[in-house]
């Protein structure tokens, strides 16, 4: 593996003489590679999937695209999501609660 | 640790005095291409160099004393003399936001601005060494504001002398023409990849018609191919610039980022040596006059070299050993070729042309105490603030300056660490 093919995480953890120049990034969506998920405090977004109704107005709302969709539900993202509270805040059957962690 | 190369102007000179100051080269078998003297000022001068340089796009907003610069530059794009993308921006910031687009696409660029204009630009210019963007600036040196002035000195670029771009100082409408035209192949070098600014003191030069020997269009290709960019910004090969770095990986970056600043001195002094060959003048990181047996000197930047070497050339001819160091890279700072450049000398008058308000001494002193007190050397200096907002240097001051240095060299006795010069008191 070349130094460019290597996950982004694992390249930035270079000394400063193999840093890529001016901290260009040449691997596009890296940064999904950033778990912002340690952003969060106190609380993180719980689904009921019992009551769920599959409207997605969560994976609308979601600042950080941190709400996966599959065919059949969706789920919380807990490596990228910071904890705001919006999808709870918008679900119209209050069906995400916001549990302390 | 490499020496790069100091000129030499060797003295009592028979030059008569209005003889252009340009030296035939005496290299070894090297041919200078033949040029054309022209009557140019120093705006003028840059904006063919930039002519010439095949610059892919220029942004720039116009501001007294730099505008003839954008002024000439827009008719050659007018009368089809340049295949280049001339961008009229709102404002300075605008303009050096759209040079870093500009160059990050991989096209050479080229803006110019002055006084408010670069202080309006301050937060971009760190933006474009951070993104390592080898843009060239021309800065026609004038004062800050307020009060209101458009005339020369250099509280401009002194104000963003640590934004990380390699900072040259010319002293005459021939040394912006030369300086960029090589600027381009200086921030381009890929080991540098930083912009460079090419300083000449406002009004001084930038109006003033001197005569100046141009090369002809092939010769400065044939100099500066064109640009070959590291990486592009580009749809094919998508790469994301500018994104966030927090604690873990800034330092890292900006450590990077100072090496190339320090080591572009190397750079400086290749392409310098390469001009050399091609135009006969000499340049290089710093320019000494009389230095073997100077006892006092004065160590100064751009157009008051003029004076002060005409001055010390009068004072030699008398007997008196004084000499003269002139700057032309002053960012990355010259350490070893200062030092080197200082000899024998027993004292030095700094000349600033800027005030760093509350700071114990100007900014240029600032930097020559340190290494001065890095090396553990005790020389005697002292500093001279003069010419704030236009305020001519006459050669009776500059001869005053060269005296007290001689007095503080005799008696080893400082008055003043900070002399102002040409103030009314």
């Amino acid at each position: 593996m070349t130094e460019d093919e290597k996950p982004l995480g694992e390249r930035m953890k270079l000394p400063w003489r193999q840093m890529p120049i001016g901290g260009t990034a040449f691997q596009p969506g890296s940064s999904t590679e950033y778990k912002t998920g340690d952003w969060r405090i106190i609380k993180k977004p719980v689904i009921d999937h019992k009551r769920c109704i599959m409207c997605l107005l969560c994976w609308i709302f979601c600042p950080d695209v941190s709400i996966t969709r599959s065919p059949d539900q969706v789920e919380i993202d807990y490596y990228h999501c910071k904890g705001c509270g919006i999808c709870s805040a918008e679900c119209p059957v209050r069906c995400i609660s916001m549990v302390e962690e | 640790m490499v020496l790069h190369t100091v000129k030499k102007v060797y003295y009592p000179s028979k030059v008569p005095p209005f003889a252009p100051q340009v030296v035939p080269y005496q290299g070894e078998g090297v041919t200078v291409r033949r040029q054309e003297v022209v009557g140019y000022n120093g705006d003028e001068a840059v904006a063919l160099a930039v002519k010439q340089s095949k610059v892919d796009v220029v942004a720039a907003y116009p501001i007294t004393p730099q505008t003839i610069i954008v002024e000439r530059f827009s008719e050659y794009v007018a009368d089809g003399e340049v295949d280049t993308e001339f961008v009229c921006l709102e404002s300075e910031h605008s303009a050096a936001s759209a040079s870093i687009g500009a160059s990050l696409t991989g096209a050479r660029v080229f803006t110019a601005t002055a006084s408010q204009g670069l202080a309006l630009m301050h937060e971009v210019l760190y933006t474009a060494s951070g993104l390592r963007c080898p843009i060239v600036m021309a800065v026609a040196n004038r004062a800050l504001s307020a009060p209101l002035n458009i005339h020369n000195d250099r509280s401009d670029m002194m104000g963003s002398r640590d934004c990380g771009w390699i900072q040259i100082y010319a002293e005459n409408s021939q040394e912006a023409y030369d300086w960029t035209i090589q600027a381009f192949k200086i921030a381009e070098n890929t080991t540098v990849q930083l912009p460079v600014t090419v300083n000449f003191d406002g009004f001084v030069i930038s109006h003033a018609m001197e005569t100046i020997n141009t090369l002809a269009d092939e010769d400065v290709t044939g100099f500066l191919p064109s640009r070959k960019p590291i990486f592009t910004i580009d749809p094919e090969h998508p790469v994301t610039v500018g994104s966030l770095f927090l604690q873990e990986y800034y330092f890292e970056i900006k450590r990077q980022q100072e090496e190339a600043l320090q080591k572009s001195a190397e750079v400086v002094d290749q392409v310098a040596k390469e001009y050399c060959a091609l135009s006969g003048r000499e340049y290089g990181i710093l320019e000494t006059c009389g230095m073997e047996d100077a006892e006092a000197a004065i160590l100064c930047m751009g157009s008051t070299a003029g004076t002060a070497r005409s001055v010390m050339r009068k004072m030699r001819a008398e007997g008196k050993k004084v000499g003269l160091i002139k700057l032309w890279l002053y960012r990355p700072f010259p350490v070893e070729e200062i030092i080197s450049a200082l000899g024998n000398v027993k004292a030095l008058a700094i000349m600033d042309m800027a005030l760093s308000f509350g700071a114990p001494v100007g900014a240029l002193c600032s930097d020559i105490a340190t290494i001065l007190q890095l090396r553990g050397n005790n020389l005697k200096i002292f500093d001279v603030i003069y010419g704030l907002g236009g305020r001519d240097i006459r050669p009776a001051e500059i001869e005053g300056i060269f005296n007290e240095a001689l007095s503080v060299a005799q008696t080893g006795i400082v008055k003043e660490s900070v002399k102002y010069v040409g103030v009314r008191e």
